[in-house]
């Protein structure tokens, strides 16, 4: 026993030694996140069967037996493998971007699309060099937008019946978003005043858009809203749907600022009075600056919603990719394909939706200052 | 003040114009106003009736079997994604990593997908990848899965079960009056009664007895294959199935984040004092962290489901007849009457969301801690 306990060394001079292996490095993480508790080494074998079940069938169908190549029939897809059958969106991926907008304007489409990253740049973030210049260009880009797409001014005019696809998308998204925004904060700053009337007419516009489907709505746009104009006045669908969004969405987002007006305190209100500024003032410089802080993470959910429910326009007869995955699989070439179609845009949604969450996520840390308005 | 009289004048003026657009269009229309052609004979068919159809019932009672189908899908889906929700949520809190790296990615996928989208899907997976009925899946030859539908026995009830519901009804009352005296009974001795397997027993067991005493007054009515379809028993179309599906997957995954920031509300700090004071962990969870937690997850969650049931108006899509897609869709355009059929769409989902929205703000305003 003794032979254990004499030291061939001097106290504090004994070479560190790495940690126990079991504790550090894949084995250590690996008993950390995966095997720590009885229970959770049964999920992880569950886990690991399932994965095993579902992933090589799923790669195998989507990409090791799937065709790539440039085709114009099904069933020369079926001729050279079992999988999916990625030569459909091949053949209408044009449609999927453009819609029938003519081919030889499609410039402008590309340029407008290029062009709003220029105009939401400056937006976005605000470290860009030059910021005050391009902000007044986000300014006046909605209305460069707008001639670029429908033209005028010398520009060729191109239908908005022959709109379509993710431009589409893109297009009542965008607008919805930079209509409804404002609409909304007047709507809740409406809801939120000390005028009975203004109060209640708010509040009803509210429960009203937030108490029925959109789809409802965008069939009062594509039924009912002739009878409500002037005999004789042609009103253009895409604009009747684009209304519809606009209106639909302020109501949520005066929903979502409603919450964060009421989270700001009192004596915020009673502060802004005390020095005397006017209501539009204190509104400005005071309120809003805080209340629209809170609310950015509701406003991102909000557009978010906006910007998949343009997919319901499908049901009115616009040419969203849902509408041309529509016209794809009615094409007796490419029936029965829905799946790689539909595969297709769900992934289109999913990288521009997942964008904006993150980007949400990245303002909610920026704007945290550390204290919570309670 | 000003600024209230010129919003007035500007809305009433607004509002002027449109009606008297309206009366002139119908006017030149030569189409009156008119809610009579509800009783008409609706002249047209809806697979999925729970309530006596037929193309010679009238356009009202079409508009009832879309309100029952709508009521189905919402009810079923609600449970379906309160279900999923719980299971993800809790599992994304998983200290397992592929597990909640897992649920991290299905919560993901769902939310970020439109549930439109979700809805085609499974109905195109729903159609095409599954086999014609004469080769259904099926389990046990109980139930049969085909690509026209979800085939399972259909319960037929002798006169004699109703003794059997309310033998049911009377296990539960005394299940209720059992706990209670049982909770009463630790609160002034301390003693605790075996309160949930007395209760399962008692909510098992006296429904089969009487069930068993009365000779047994239900038997099954199984789907047999006939000719090009199954008769017999009841069958979900792909439709419902499709539509409550993805709405169920899609309404679980916002679910999840909402169960996920509700767990997460409630700070550690309440879990250490409840251990602190000796309280054991499953009690920690039951009596200091769900009923916190709760206050923070069921406001959103109630308008998850007032979301669902909204979302469900997309059954027009697959041609589930839902109350938009009977009235609003195809009585409608039988009719040609917009005015009077999407009026009475809208008012029947505004008087779902405000009823739901009133109690959601009661029951704000009683769980809310009372501050100042």
């Amino acid at each position: 026993m003794a032979e254990l306990n004499k030291q061939d060394y001097e106290p504090g001079t004994h070479v560190d030694l790495a940690p126990p292996v079991s504790q550090v490095g894949i084995t250590g993480w690996m008993r950390k996140n995966l095997f720590s508790t009885p229970t959770n080494v049964v999920l992880t074998i569950l886990t690991i069967y399932f994965l095993y079940k579902v992933i090589p069938p799923v790669l195998n169908w989507a990409f090791i037996d799937a065709v790539f190549s440039d085709l114009d029939h099904r069933n020369e897809c079926r001729e050279i493998a079992g999988g999916a059958c990625w030569a459909v969106v091949r053949a209408r991926l044009e449609q999927f971007i453009y819609g029938f907008y003519p081919e030889h304007l499609r410039w402008r489409v590309n340029l407008t699309f290029v062009l709003m990253f220029v105009a939401l740049l400056p937006l976005l973030y605000d470290n860009v060099p030059k910021r005050k210049y391009l902000l007044w260009f986000s300014l006046i880009y909605p209305f460069f937008a707008f001639f670029m797409l429908w033209g005028g001014l010398g520009l060729e005019d191109v239908e908005s019946a022959k709109m379509g696809g993710f431009m589409l998308t893109v297009l009542i998204g965008m607008t919805g978003i930079v209509v409804s925004l404002p609409l909304g904060i007047a709507l809740s700053l409406g809801r939120h005043s000390s005028a009975p009337i203004i109060k209640v007419l708010s509040v009803w516009y509210i429960e009203f858009f937030r108490g029925v489907p959109l789809i409802t709505l965008l069939f009062v746009a594509s039924t009912l809203l002739n009878y409500f104009m002037p005999p004789g006045t042609h009103f253009d669908l895409l604009l009747r749907v684009i209304i519809m969004v606009i209106l639909f969405a302020a109501a949520y987002i005066a929903e979502v600022i409603r919450g964060g007006l009421a989270a700001i305190p009192k004596g915020q209100f009673e502060a802004a009075d005390a020095l005397g500024l006017s209501y539009a003032k204190s509104m400005r410089l005071i309120i809003l600056p805080q209340a629209l802080k809170i609310s950015i993470p509701g406003i991102v959910n909000t557009f978010i919603g906006l910007y998949k429910d343009t997919t319901l326009v499908v049901i009115v007869g616009l040419l969203d990719p849902l509408g041309i995955s529509r016209a794809t699989l009615a094409d007796s070439s490419w029936q029965g394909l829905s799946t790689e179609l539909y595969i297709f845009i769900a992934l289109g949604f999913f990288i521009s939706c997942f964008a904006m969450s993150r980007y949400s996520l990245y303002l909610e840390r920026k704007l945290d200052t550390g204290h919570r308005v309670k | 003040m000003i600024i209230q009289i010129i919003v007035v004048i500007i809305v009433l003026s607004l509002l002027g114009f449109f009606i008297r657009n309206t009366v002139n269009n119908l006017e030149a229309l030569g189409a009156e106003v008119g809610y009579g052609f509800l009783f008409n004979p609706s002249n047209y068919d809806i697979n999925q009736h729970l309530i006596e159809y037929s193309s010679r019932s009238t356009h009202l009672r079409a508009t009832m079997v879309g309100l029952i189908n709508t009521g189905l899908v919402a009810v079923v889906g609600i449970v379906l994604a309160t279900l999923i929700g719980f299971v993800a949520g809790v599992l994304r809190l998983s200290s397992n990593f592929l597990v909640n790296r897992l649920a991290y990615i299905f919560v993901e996928f769902t939310r970020n997908v439109p549930v439109l989208l979700w809805i085609l899907l499974w109905h195109g997976v729903l159609i095409h990848s599954l086999p014609h009925p004469r080769q259904a899946i099926t389990i046990y030859d109980v139930t049969f899965l085909a690509n026209r539908g979800f085939y399972v026995p259909k319960p037929l009830l002798d006169p004699l079960f109703w003794l059997v519901a309310i033998a049911a009804v009377v296990a539960i009352i005394g299940a209720v009056i059992f706990s209670k005296y049982a909770k009463r009974k630790q609160e002034l001795t301390g003693e605790q009664l075996p309160v949930i397997w007395i209760n399962s027993a008692l909510i098992v067991f006296v429904p089969l007895l009487v069930f068993w005493l009365t000779g047994t007054p239900a038997t099954l009515e199984m789907p047999v294959f006939e000719g090009f379809n199954f008769k017999g028993g009841i069958v979900l179309s792909p439709e419902f199935i499709a539509l409550t599906l993805a709405l169920a997957v899609y309404t679980g995954a916002f679910i999840a984040e909402i169960v996920r920031a509700g767990i997460l509300s409630v700070s550690h700090g309440q879990t250490e004092a409840a251990y602190a004071l000796g309280v054991k962990p499953s009690w920690t969870m039951r009596l200091v962290i769900l009923p916190q937690a709760l206050r923070v997850v069921v406001p959103p969650m109630i308008s998850q489901y007032l979301n669902l049931t909204k979302n469900s108006s997309l059954a027009i899509a697959v041609g589930y007849m839902d109350v938009v897609a009977t009235i609003g869709g195809i009585s409608l355009n039988q009719t040609g009457r917009a005015l009077e059929c999407m009026s009475i769409v809208l008012l029947i989902y505004l008087c779902l969301s405000l009823s739901i929205s009133a109690f959601m703000n009661f029951y704000n305003k009683r769980i809310s801690l009372v501050e100042r």
